[in-house]
């Protein structure tokens, strides 16, 4: 069998069902893959081969005996670390909790485990996933493998870092503002954000309970629908779950794979592009709206003019969540513990503890929503945010009149180089200035590659659905990839230079 | 809207029960300043007609049947606690936060 490490998911599948590979063997090569990249890229903080290996010889075992599995038993998945997996360490990127291993599995890896599919590791993030570049992480940088010195996204950096670089076929990720579809945009991958209460968030270390929401990081968007109604569904555990089932998914992409969007209105979004966005980005994004158009979509223009205060009300009412949901990392019942000197009083342990566990970004965004919800501010800031929450709603369902999809460039600029906005946190923020919207509204969005900048690195297409419409997403996905692809004569990622192994 | 001073920032950082050093909160301070003079731009619009959202997609009244369930094993919680004796979490002193 040729690399496995190059196929997609969907393709290591059917290779698994029809006894051409084992999952030993596939998983066997990811983590060599692993041991050959990693120095360079550093997409994981922690790899776990013999709990993989052993996953994978049971699945193997199971196959053997005539069992019927999961479609996607014995495919390798790395999960971000924020999520929470029983018996391997789990950081969400912070020092404070270094070394701590949870007693409990997130339902999401429940899901993964009970269908057989072996988990490669915890990846790399920015802490409490407060950043879009990984580099607020405790644990050092992670590298887009398009170009190392540049970075991959945030603030799951590390889970599209390793699809991207063929570490793995799969990944979890969170998106909280941007987080899975941003670094989808500057790695050249694809990740997909569902609807607000889609995926359970049992299990995942919350940053803003109202924004944040799990989903799949892949290569490809077929990909994307296979580990998305995996991990979907109604969660009783969760009490933000949405009780009905999910649309089919699987079915939609295969839909839009033969690439006729007769009939499907598609809406650009005129707030979501000119000033700040690259002319490199907006030209590729040019190019995917005349191959929408030439597969029978109908473009249309809507406008939604709140969008514009999108960014100002998220960073407020992230930070209020964030503040309230940290305030657990108090040094009592998990993770790091500092003592003072003198007199060593709980109140002190915990305002020592806080003061050396949490990063730069962390306490900025803490002492932020601190603020915000303080006596004498609440209404002018927390207040306020909510209203501007309710006219986005307003603006999304006005132009869903209009349009069946929303579409956008994902990110204004291509990957920027580690470190050039670190000293600027607006300037950070700025990077999700077109993925904000839909967690403020919990609407479904996919990002999908769209080609190359003038600077030769990825460009990310952003598809935007109703509520509990995430199947749209799959196919208008789906459609467009399959057109670029034919155009390019491959996949995207085929054309990313070769790391260097060891 | 008022400009986040130094002052405001130890006394939020206090209220957040954050350490945080002398250079720190003179960074902190001109950072949270400049962003907070951003973000206040949202009550150009939040006007009083418009009511207030503070989750996505309602639902209300989720409750799950009332049927006992294993709670996670406390050995296990306990193993990653900073210290614990007897079956429970050991803490500092609470009392007297004051002295």
């Amino acid at each position: 069998m040729s690399d496995l490490t190059r196929l997609s998911a969907a393709a290591l599948a059917d290779a698994l069902s029809s006894g051409e590979t084992s999952s030993v063997e596939a998983t066997q090569a990811h983590l060599d893959r692993i041991a050959a990249v990693e120095g360079a890229v550093h997409a994981f903080l922690h790899v776990s081969t013999d709990e993989a290996l052993a996953t994978a010889a049971d699945v193997d075992a199971r196959r053997a005996a005539g069992e019927q599995l999961h479609a996607l038993a014995g495919v390798p998945i790395a999960v971000k670390d924020v999520v929470v997996t029983q018996g391997l360490p789990t950081t969400a990127g912070s020092k404070i909790l270094e070394g701590w291993v949870p007693p409990y599995d997130a339902t999401l890896v429940e899901k993964i485990k009970a269908a057989g599919l072996p988990i490669l590791g915890k990846t790399n993030m920015d802490e409490f996933a407060m950043g879009s570049s990984t580099e607020h992480s405790a644990y050092g940088n992670t590298h887009n493998p398009w170009d190392l010195d540049r970075i991959p996204g945030g603030s799951g950096g590390g889970s599209a870092a390793a699809v991207a670089a063929y570490e793995a076929p799969l990944a979890i990720g969170t998106d909280t503002g941007g987080s899975i579809r941003q670094p989808a945009a500057v790695t050249g991958t694809v990740g997909v954000k569902p609807t607000y209460g889609g995926v359970s968030r049992y299990g995942l270390i919350a940053l803003a309970s109202s924004l944040d929401q799990a989903g799949p990081v892949t290569r490809t968007v077929l990909d994307s629908a296979l580990l998305h109604e995996l991990i979907g569904g109604h969660d009783p555990r969760d009490s933000t779950s949405l009780a009905e089932p999910l649309p089919a998914l699987v079915a939609a992409a295969r839909l839009g794979a033969a690439a006729d969007l007769s009939g499907v209105r598609v809406g650009v979004i005129t707030e979501l592009q000119g000033e700040g966005y690259q002319p490199g980005v907006l030209a590729r994004f040019e190019e995917s709206l005349e191959l929408l158009r030439g597969a029978g979509a109908e473009i249309v223009e809507v406008s939604c003019p709140r969008f514009t205060y999108a960014l100002a009300a998220y960073y407020l009412i992230l930070p209020a969540e964030a503040s309230s949901n940290l305030a657990k990392f108090d040094g009592m019942r998990f993770g790091l513990r500092v003592i003072p000197d003198d007199n060593p009083t709980a109140e002190r342990v915990m305002s020592a503890t806080r003061g050396q566990g949490f990063g730069d970004e962390v306490k900025r965004r803490i002492i932020l929503g601190t603020y915000a919800l303080s006596a004498g501010y609440y209404d002018a800031y927390y207040g306020s945010a909510q209203k501007v929450r309710t006219l986005i709603q307003r603006d999304f369902a006005a132009a869903f009149e209009k349009a069946d999809v929303l579409v956008s460039p994902t990110a204004p600029t291509t990957a920027f180089k580690l470190g050039e906005k670190l000293d600027d946190p607006l300037a950070m923020y700025l990077n999700d200035v077109a993925t904000i919207p839909a967690n403020l509204a919990g609407v479904p969005g996919l990002s999908l590659p769209s080609g190359l900048s003038d600077d030769g690195l990825p460009v990310g297409f952003q598809v935007l659905a109703p509520a509990k419409a995430d199947d749209r997403l799959y196919r208008v996905g789906a459609a467009l990839e399959a057109l670029l692809e034919n155009e390019w004569g491959g996949p995207l990622l085929g054309r990313a230079p070769e790391l260097e192994t060891r | 809207m008022s400009s986040l001073s130094r002052d405001e920032v130890a006394r939020v950082a206090g209220l957040a029960r954050i350490d945080l050093t002398s250079a720190e909160l003179d960074r902190l301070a001109g950072e949270l300043d400049v962003i907070v003079e951003s973000v206040a731009r949202v009550s150009e619009i939040a006007t009083p007609d418009v009511p207030a959202t503070s989750h996505p997609l309602p639902l209300s009244n989720v409750f799950r049947t009332d049927v006992p369930v294993a709670p996670v094993d406390r050995d296990a919680v306990l193993a990653s606690a900073p210290a614990a004796q007897d079956g429970k979490f050991l803490v500092p002193q609470i009392l007297g936060e004051d002295s």
